[in-house]
């Protein structure tokens, strides 16, 4: 019953953004997207996808706003990576996994964690983070400090 | 090799297999939304799982693997996040659009909010706007699933008529899943036909 509702929905919505899965909002210093081995520019506008790692160096912060509303920031000195988003408009159901690998993140979750509280994960090296509709910040330590 | 060397280096792999490669320092802080309300986070670990569920709560796992659960004040949080949180986008703005019953029109009231998306449009770097049809429940799922897109089409229209490119705008159906107004099958609620408008 579900999965056929599922299918009719997703015949019915238009993927407007076929592969973008978020657009960079905010942008400052110096930042950028490594996307298929390809170093790209993180400028406000920039459409972000899935498998997208997003870098920011000392002076650097960034912020992307995902289809589904929800809003990610890294600070300076951060890392990352866009696992994995999908994310159906009509029916708001979804999976939205990223690993930050370094640095400092801000999450405020969207649509699909009120649909299902466990469409979204976050990855650190340590820990595996549920989120269930929320708003939350991660940082990793630099080593020695 | 010799069976000395063998066992040294069987020692060796042994005592770093215990101390583990050396952790980084890791801590996550849960915040209270804008309007004051608090999710939940599940912080999952090799051999823990702790849930966070008030504001400022914080779990950290230090460099040696212990976990602690603290507290953080916002001074804190400033301090440490200031300039990831200064990144954040700025949160979408939410609109309700409605039609004159039996209408290809809107409201007097809706369409005054036509202007006002236009402003808030305004005040983003790149802004781009989701359109949401939503329907009551008289009907069957696939009906209100295609009548809530044609409601989501019909104001694309309009938002393009004042202006706003067509490639800044994304539709979606959301058909009878998501009621404003919580009702019966089959019920004729002016308020569940509704059109959402995200601004982001």
């Amino acid at each position: 019953m579900r999965w056929t509702a599922l299918l009719i929905a997703s015949a019915l919505v238009p993927t407007a953004w076929a592969s973008d899965v978020g657009q960079v909002k905010v942008s400052k210093g110096t930042v950028h997207v490594e996307r298929e081995g390809a170093r790209l520019p993180g400028n406000v506008g920039m459409p972000i996808r899935q498998s997208d790692t997003l870098v920011t160096g000392a002076d650097g912060s960034l912020g992307v706003t995902f289809a589904d509303n929800s809003l990610l920031s890294i600070g300076p000195n951060s890392v990352l990576s866009v696992d994995k988003f999908s994310f159906n408009p009509g029916t708001h159901e979804g999976s939205f996994d990223t690993s930050l690998k370094r640095g400092t993140l801000a999450v405020v979750s969207g649509k699909m964690v009120k649909q299902s509280p466990d469409a979204m994960r976050v990855r650190t090296p340590a820990s595996i983070l549920g989120v269930r509709g929320t708003e939350f910040l991660v940082k990793i330590e630099e080593p020695g400090k | 090799m010799s069976a000395r060397l063998a066992g040294a280096l069987a020692l060796a792999l042994f005592a770093s297999a215990c101390a583990g490669p050396a952790l980084r320092e890791e801590t996550v802080v849960l915040l209270p939304g804008p309007d004051g309300r608090v999710g939940q986070l599940v912080v999952q670990r090799e051999n823990s799982r702790q849930v966070l569920d008030q504001p400022y709560a914080a779990n950290v796992v230090r460099s040696d693997g212990r976990l602690e659960g603290a507290r953080v004040s916002e001074q804190q949080v400033s301090q440490s996040f200031g300039t990831t949180l200064a990144a954040l986008p700025a949160r979408a703005t939410t609109f309700l659009l409605y039609f004159l019953t039996g209408k290809d029109e809107l409201t007097a009231e809706s369409t005054a909010d036509l202007e006002k998306i236009l402003a808030d449009m305004k005040s983003r770097p790149v802004p781009d706007i989701a359109v949401t049809g939503h329907t009551d429940t008289v009907g069957n799922t696939e009906s209100n699933d295609r009548l809530s897109m044609q409601r989501a089409e019909r104001v694309k229209q309009f938002l393009t008529g004042i202006g706003i490119p067509s490639d800044r705008i994304v539709t979606a159906g959301r058909g009878e899943r998501e009621l404003l107004v919580p009702t019966a099958d089959n019920t004729d609620e002016p308020r569940n036909r509704r059109v959402e408008i995200n601004v982001r």
